[in-house]
């Protein structure tokens, strides 16, 4: 059941533009006593090509890691970085992720691409609870994946719900207990409530005979109430659709994780176990490069692929095709047909987030 | 600046002569302060998995402590507030005290955001200007903002006075009570932002009601004046300053007043969630009686029932109420109850069920007790100090001149 699958459709040669400007000085490399901004007012564009060679030089060292961590401790939020700073903290994490992992790691920064709006459409009806998304997911994102509670990080759940709450055998168990006064309905397991890592079923076959299932992960709300929340701006939802984390700006402290509606997001408790083996070297900056102890990550609908025209990898992975990706402004979009023609609703609609997930059934 | 300088001076030779109670207590005090200080850098390098938080239940006994210590910085207005709006005269000898603990508790506060962070090195990135500040929406900043406010007015004002003592000055009306006005609103407006902070998460259905401004308040105003009450009588029978008894007894009569408010509104939370009895009241059930088997909190829960409503009937008897013997008994009893109501019993099972529905519990770790006594620790050894000082000046121990 368990699917490993490194994805290489992305490799280091497809590198965006903003990649090959140069602007790869790195003062912190060569100067960490000086803050990148004054380095740059003082030296002046005029400087940088020198800068550049010095910068070149210096990584070669082996404290390049260590200079590296030390400018990261320093750079400005994703949003208010200049494209030279993007391109600079981009070469200082693909120098720091290459040395840490063994290979050769791109960082990705495209932007949004313009008259795009993902969108995300589930057929519950189809769903077999294979969790073959789950776990494509977690290979594909770099997640945790420790035995330790709180070292194994999975972005996606597929409740399991037991089939049968209004059964025939199951007419005395409804409120109140034992008298069956009740057809069904059964107050003591509401429906939709879950016992702890029940998402975490492993049975023989799927599907189960007497269980339905509803995956679950982040809505990509229009109206996110954990980017109201953020006190530092690291959340927020990029022009394109999805609410992203600059993982380097967040502060740990959880506001997002009290006010999301869905459960959507986890704490990096610890430093993230991720075997080098397993590490997937195409990243993004917003999405899924390995991140730090302390910070909160969730589902980005895997950045490095949808923004290269590719399906997120719980999409291409699911083997009953329940999952459908695609872009909202495009009336001919796979994603606008199925808003047009099936079934549809939102998960929690009353709560006024507006996800960009539908669920629908035939 | 000669002024300022033996003010420095004279504070510091003053608070750090003591008898063997004196150092004993803060000896014992500091070996904790050590003990918090090693799991705290345990916390920083191993990550928050040595505590017992998850990513379901995000917060625990840090966010905890962080809530119920802002009520009792808050708390403090019941001095300053009879002192001057009332001219209560035996107030106004004591106001600066309050404002002494207001200090600390905030300072504990601050800790306890530390404490809670999962990155407290980046904590940089809130501050204006080198920062961001997701100003105003998000509440967490405006949290901060009231609280840093509250901190500075505090220490402004305790200090002006304190010093204008010291010095043997007049106070200038003009610039001081404008200040102690504002920290009386402010006071009201840290709470209420806190208050907030929970209460607008729509996810968080326990949490998700507009009583929570009010019942933090009522249970602030009841818990920081008993500690301010224990306080009281431990300076009278530990040093030569004599806090009036009418300044007690009317602390006791706000505490007592406010913890009725605080039992009615739990009581009116009670019925409101459980007579309709929705999945949005499984929070407040789980606290009560445990849910799907999971019963960790209940006897949180009906600890704190008993301490509070034991309290208030104390209280509520004259012979107890005056005897300040006594005293300390039901006001340690409220301290305790509304502690563990407005802490655990309140930020963890908001968490429980999470929003997907998730049954799960939250056991503190070693590492989560030692810091939060710790942090305690800290916050009671700056109290002391701070006591201590204002004491001594308003005593005129401590006088500009006098000292050789």
């Amino acid at each position: 059941m368990t699917i490993k699958e490194t994805p290489q459709a992305c490799p280091a040669k497809e590198h965006p533009p903003a990649c090959t400007t140069p602007a790869s000085a790195d003062p912190a490399a060569s100067a960490p006593k000086t803050s990148r901004r004054d380095f740059l007012k003082a030296g002046g564009m005029l400087s940088l090509s020198s800068l550049m060679g010095t910068a070149a030089l210096m990584t070669q060292s082996d404290d390049a890691e260590a200079a590296a961590e030390w400018g990261e401790h320093f750079q400005k939020n994703y949003r208010l970085m200049t494209d030279a700073e993007k391109a600079e903290a981009r070469l200082r994490l693909e120098r720091r992720y290459s040395q840490e992992y063994g290979k050769q790691v791109t960082v990705d920064t495209t932007d949004a691409q313009p008259g795009v709006l993902m969108g995300y459409a589930l057929n519950i009806r189809k769903c077999i609870g294979c969790r073959r998304c789950v776990h494509a997911c977690v290979a594909e994102n770099n997640q945790s994946r420790g035995t330790r509670p709180g070292e194994k990080i999975e972005w996606i759940q597929v409740l399991r719900m037991e089939r049968g709450e209004f059964s025939k055998d199951k007419m005395g168990h409804g409120y109140p207990e034992g008298l069956g006064i009740q057809v069904g309905g059964n107050a003591y397991t509401p429906a939709g409530q879950v016992l702890e890592g029940q998402y975490h079923y492993a049975p023989e076959a799927v599907p189960e005979k007497d269980a339905t299932y509803m995956p679950i992960a982040c809505m990509q709300c229009e109206k996110p109430p954990c980017v109201k929340v953020c006190p530092v701006r690291t959340t927020y939802r990029e022009a394109d659709g999805p609410v992203v984390i600059d993982y380097n700006w967040c502060i740990g402290c959880r506001m997002c994780m009290g006010a999301c509606p869905y459960w959507a997001r986890r704490i990096n408790l610890t430093t993230p176990v991720l075997p080098k083996e397993e590490m997937n070297p195409v990243t993004h900056y917003l999405g899924n490069r390995p991140r730090m102890r302390g910070v909160v990550e969730k589902c980005h609908w895997c950045l490095q692929r949808t923004r290269h025209d590719r399906y997120p990898a719980c999409v291409e992975v699911c083997p009953v095709g329940a999952r459908k990706f695609g872009n909202l402004l495009d009336p001919e979009s796979e994603v606008s047909k199925i808003l047009e023609r099936k079934n549809v609703f939102r998960l929690k609609a009353e709560l006024n987030t507006f996800p960009k997930f539908f669920y629908f059934y035939d | 600046m000669q002024q300022l300088i033996s003010f420095t001076s004279d504070y510091t030779r003053y608070v750090l002569k003591g008898g063997t109670k004196f150092y004993a207590w803060m000896g014992s005090l500091a070996v904790l302060i050590v003990g918090m200080m090693y799991v705290f850098y345990l916390q920083n390098t191993e990550g928050l998995i040595v505590t017992g938080m998850t990513s379901q239940i995000h917060d625990g006994l840090y966010f905890a402590n962080l809530v119920f210590l802002v009520g009792v910085a808050a708390g403090a207005v019941t001095i300053v507030f009879p002192a001057y709006v009332y001219h209560h005269e035996g107030m106004h000898k004591v106001t600066v005290l309050g404002e002494m603990l207001a200090i600390s508790a905030v300072i504990m506060v601050t800790m306890f955001v530390f404490a809670h962070m999962g990155r407290p090195d980046r904590l940089w990135h809130m501050l204006p200007l080198i920062g961001i500040y997701n100003f105003p929406h998000s509440m967490l900043g405006w949290d901060v903002l009231v609280l840093t406010g509250y901190l500075i007015l505090n220490a402004i004002c305790g200090f002006y006075y304190l010093w204008v003592k010291y010095t043997g000055g007049e106070i200038n009306k003009k610039f001081f009570m404008p200040l102690v006005y504002i920290s009386i609103v402010w006071a009201l407006s840290i709470h209420t932002v806190t208050a907030f902070l929970i209460s607008t998460m729509p996810a968080r259905p326990m949490w998700f009601h507009s009583m929570m401004p009010i019942r933090f308040i009522a249970t602030a105003f009841a818990a920081g004046p008993c500690l301010i009450i224990l306080a009281f009588l431990v300076i009278r029978n530990n040093t030569r300053f004599w806090v009036d008894d009418s300044a007690i007894k009317l602390l006791t009569t706000i505490v007592t007043w406010c913890l009725g408010i605080a039992l009615f509104l739990t009581m009116s939370e009670i019925v409101v969630e459980l007579y309709a009895r929705t999945e949005h009241a499984n929070g407040l059930y789980y606290l009560m009686f445990g849910l799907h088997g999971l019963t960790n909190l209940v006897p949180w829960f009906w600890g704190a029932v008993i301490l509070m409503v034991v309290s208030f009937v104390l209280f509520l008897i004259p012979s107890i109420r005056n005897n300040f013997k006594l005293l300390p008994i039901p006001c340690t009893m409220a301290f305790a109850g509304i502690w563990i109501e407005k802490g655990m019993g309140l930020i963890v099972p908001g968490f429980i069920p999470t929003p997907i529905g998730e049954v799960t519990e939250y056991y503190p770790t070693f590492v989560e007790w030692l810091l939060t006594l710790g942090i305690w620790a800290f916050g009671f050894f700056i109290l002391t100090i701070l006591l201590k000082g204002a004491i001594g000046i308003l005593q005129g121990e401590i006088k500009y001149g006098a000292a050789k």
